[in-house]
């Protein structure tokens, strides 16, 4: 076993403690702050991907925007200092079943399939590939329309984030 | 190196993670954290997919940002709901908004 | 390779054959190596910073008319070191109905996400810690980091002081964050990388003539980001006490004062390197010697240290709302305009002769600058208008 698969594996395994933490604890800001780790896990395998420029936005969205948000989110929906009841509905055992089954499902099939490689396959020598994302997604042959789309879904998003969420006087 | 199998699995366990928390909490604000968990999960995917497989081609990095993008404009509805939900009926658990079972 | 020019691969590599001579493997000498070396630039800049408490309390003395320290050593310059004693010594409380761990991890992250920032600011062409190719995200994704240390100070300490400014610290931060991530894109733009040695390279001509009010807009969401007055609504004495960090005492507050301290120096020096020409200067040998370069952002830095200074003394604390509003009704669209124009000026002129591109570039600024004034001043006379209109039919 090499290192950089004993570090995978370390950081897959704080990722996953801290998921479950993420769906099980009673404190929602707990959950978020734990939400906040496994993204942060995903940014460190971003990296361990050779794609930096998504390791750092991941961090920039999901942990500068995005636990934010949740954090206040629960400031602003709570009734009083401790959350109240349990933390899971009534049924979760049965919750508990289907997500074991998903994820049975999903390592049968992963298990099943045959030729996933063992090793990533060479960077092409001598291309940029923050600059061959940026042409992507703005060169009219390859993203620029999804690309578009996407801020149009963005914007259509925050104004109606804003007009559900403002109060009225 | 890593197999890329690894990756799949974890991907799949945070996936699966992600299910049950949807399923099972009560308060709106951790479904819409469980949802982020789906999210990113399938993001570990689409990447792992693009330097196992295709390092040449952008696919995997467009499509995860362009995942981003929704996750971001998904949170913002998302949480507008659930505080505009709380404001009239004083409660953010999902179990407890069953107006339409009446 | 010599000493002068690359002294940090000098050094290293001597390092390098002499642990290897002892008989220790390769790749473990270049981890301990490349610890050795965060180790060191840490230390440093943790010693600069005593330094700066020092600069910070002199200056401020000078702007409010006093001498300020000056009892401890020649010009009071060991004042610092009773400061951190006194710290030290201080009883350390950890309130009841605090969240103990988050509340004691809050002071950590708050200076951690400023020393991530100096992995990537270039000290020299070969003084840096690594040359990201997307260093000027990465540093506002440092940024993010500082964000949650302080929503996580506030919520932990159990107070609602602490909490109110916690909020608006937070609510400040993320609508800054949008004008100084509009405004990093605009050497980015000039320059054609986001990685800060190549942002340096490509300057010329300092950025700061093609590009005065990306500049601008870059120190003053710096400003708002580092909290200083007049944005400093998340430590309003008067009105929350001491905003987020009250609950700290003793050193746990003291590493919150030294990453703001060392934060406002490293924005210093980012304003330098990346609209300021980071370690070149208008004399030879700039890029030659290393140790010349750093000094030149060190000099270039402080400047800016002192100029953020200068704003925070002079310049009276606004208004929460008024502080949201400039940000979102005026900055934001501000500096995406700014952006705009100086994108298509840049992708217009960029063949032309270099004078004449420099030029236009600056000329389009002016420009920029003269209808947004022009525009501020028909918005200020109609709402005069407004006001004075109703007070008159009040009375």
């Amino acid at each position: 076993m090499t290192l950089a698969q004993i570090f995978f594996l370390l950081v897959a395994l704080v990722m996953l403690f801290s998921a479950l933490k993420v769906v099980t604890v009673r404190n929602l800001i707990h959950a978020a702050l734990w939400l906040v780790v496994t993204l942060f896990g995903v940014a460190v395998l971003f990296a361990m991907l050779d794609a930096g420029f998504l390791a750092v936005v991941q961090v920039m969205v999901y942990i500068g925007a995005i636990a934010i948000l949740f954090i206040f989110a629960v400031m602003l929906t709570r009734r009083d200092a401790s959350e109240q009841g349990a933390p899971l509905n009534p049924n979760w055992p049965v919750s508990a079943l289907i997500a074991l089954v998903t994820f049975g499902g999903l390592a049968w099939l992963l298990r099943a399939w045959q030729g996933l490689p063992e090793s990533a396959a060479a960077l092409p020598a001598g291309v940029d590939a923050l600059r061959a994302l940026g042409e992507a997604l703005v060169s009219p042959q390859a993203f620029a329309l999804p690309f578009e789309v996407a801020s149009v879904l963005l914007v259509a998003a925050l104004v109606g984030a804003v007009y559900v969420a403002y109060g009225r006087k | 190196m890593i197999p890329l199998s690894w990756y799949l699995f974890l991907s799949a366990a945070l996936f699966s993670v992600g299910v049950f928390g949807v399923l099972a909490r009560r308060n709106a604000v951790a479904i819409l954290l469980a949802i982020e968990l789906m999210l990113n999960a399938v993001n570990i995917n689409l990447v792992a997919f693009w330097r196992y497989l295709t390092p040449t081609q952008m696919s995997g990095q467009v499509f995860a940002i362009i995942v981003l993008a929704v996750a971001a404009a998904e949170v913002a509805v998302g949480l507008a709901l659930v505080i505009s939900v709380y404001r009239r009926r004083q409660t953010a658990v999902a179990d407890e908004l069953d107006l339409l079972k009446w | 390779m010599s000493i002068w020019s690359d002294p940090i691969a000098f050094i290293g590599s001597w390092l390098e054959n002499l642990l290897v001579g002892w008989g220790l493997s390769l790749d473990l000498v270049q981890v301990l190596i490349a610890a050795l070396g965060v180790v060191v630039l840490i230390t440093a800049l943790m010693v600069f910073d005593i330094l700066l408490v020092w600069i910070e309390r002199k200056v401020v003395a000078r702007f409010q008319d006093r001498l300020g320290p000056n009892r401890v050593g020649p010009f009071g310059i060991f004042q610092p070191f009773a400061d951190v004693l006194k710290l030290i010594t201080k009883e350390d409380i950890t309130p009841r109905g605090a969240e103990k761990f988050l509340y004691n991890l809050a002071p950590i992250l708050s200076l951690l996400s400023v020393l991530l920032l100096w992995a990537v600011v270039p000290l020299a062409p070969t003084i840096l810690g690594v040359d990201l190719n997307v260093a000027l995200v990465y540093l506002v994704a440092a940024g993010a980091l500082g964000t949650l240390a302080i929503i996580m100070a506030g919520w932990a300490s159990n107070n609602k002081y602490a909490l109110l400014g916690a909020f608006r610290q937070v609510a400040a931060m993320i609508a800054y964050e949008i004008p100084m991530v509009v405004a990093l894109l605009i050497p980015t733009v000039l320059a054609g990388t986001m990685g800060m040695k190549g942002v340096v390279e490509a300057q010329r001509v300092w950025f700061v003539v093609l590009s005065p009010l990306g500049m601008l807009v870059f120190l003053i969401s710096a400003v708002a980001e580092l909290g200083r007055a007049p944005f400093d609504l998340n430590e309003a004495e008067s009105e929350i006490v001491a905003g987020f960090h009250i609950e700290y005492s003793g050193m746990k507050f003291g590493l919150f004062y030294a990453g703001e301290l060392l934060h406002a120096f490293t924005f210093g020096a980012l304003i330098g390197i990346l609209f300021f020409g980071g370690w070149k200067w208008p004399l030879p040998f700039g890029d030659r010697y290393a140790l010349i370069g750093l000094v030149n952002v060190v000099i270039k830095g402080m400047f800016f240290y002192w100029v953020i200074m200068w704003i925070r003394y002079t310049v009276m604390r606004i208004r929460i709302d008024h502080m949201l509003y400039f940000s979102w009704k005026f900055l934001t669209p501000f500096s995406l305009a700014v952006l705009m124009v100086t994108a298509l000026v840049h992708s217009l002129m960029r063949q032309a002769p270099y004078p004449l591109y420099v030029l236009s570039l600056f000329l389009a600024n002016v420009l920029i600058a003269w209808v947004t004034i022009e525009i501020l001043r028909r918005y200020s006379h109609q709402e005069r208008v407004r006001l004075v209109g109703a007070a008159v039919q009040r009375n």
